[in-house]
């Protein structure tokens, strides 16, 4: 089952949606709100997400990873919206017969979705605030050359 | 054609709103709406960044042909998780 929600997750339900009896194995990761980027306090994060195409490519993976791996199930949840410092803003849950699948499959789900769906995170600072990934390959494009004066030379 | 082209998190905050209407000739592309969007939003991003498109819910080569009633979304660089 995909979700995006404005509703806090809760690790146990999105976790149960995927147990089956016929299974060895389930591994459930989370991705949580960091406190911090380069030394700077993060105060909050919000999410934002073209939903529609959010559940679209949730749900491609999820089928590709089933097909790829032979796992059972594969439940993924990601909050949208505000999330304070400590939350959980992600759930992927993997059910397989065999624990290798399982986390191996959960790992690349979430690099996956971190590729691919379009759902984006803020972080806000004190002074500030980031689109994270948005302003970072700006950030690195190389400033134009310094002119070099007469007086340089 | 009329496309409504749809600005998400960066884009939609350098644009100041959330959509844009745009007039385009038959026959234009995921390109030419791109070329178009950036000569009215020119701080959308640098010239040298590539701007990412969604046509209908699916990401969209450059050189992909809209049509009317396309729902067309500018995507910034994602950073889920």
């Amino acid at each position: 089952m995909i979700e995006v929600t404005h509703e806090p997750l809760n690790p146990e339900v999105v976790t149960s949606r995927v147990l089956k009896d016929t299974n060895g194995a389930v591994v459930t990761f989370l991705g949580t709100t960091r406190d911090n980027f380069e030394g700077k306090r993060v105060i909050t994060l919000e999410y934002e997400a073209f939903e529609e195409m959010a559940v679209k490519k949730l749900e491609e993976i999820r089928q590709q990873l089933m097909t790829e791996f032979q796992i059972e199930d594969i439940a993924i949840s990601h909050r949208i919206g505000r999330v304070d410092i400590g939350q959980v803003s992600l759930v992927v849950a993997v059910a397989s017969p065999h624990r290798k699948e399982a986390f191996f499959a959960c790992h690349e789900a979430v690099d996956r979705l971190k590729a691919i769906v379009p759902i984006w995170k803020k972080e806000v600072y004190e002074d500030g605030s980031r689109w994270v990934a948005c302003e970072d390959h700006e950030f690195h494009t190389p400033e134009a050359a310094t002119p070099v004066t007469a007086e340089d030379s | 054609m009329d496309i409504v082209v749809r600005f998400f998190a960066i884009y939609r905050e350098r644009a100041a709103c959330s959509s844009h209407e745009l007039v385009l000739p038959e026959g234009a592309t995921v390109a030419d709406m791109t070329m178009e969007i950036r000569k009215i939003f020119p701080r959308l991003a640098p010239p040298e960044v590539n701007i990412v498109v969604a046509v209908n819910a699916d990401y969209a080569e450059p050189d992909v042909l809209l049509h009317q009633g396309d729902d067309v979304c500018l995507i910034p660089p994602v950073s889920g998780g």
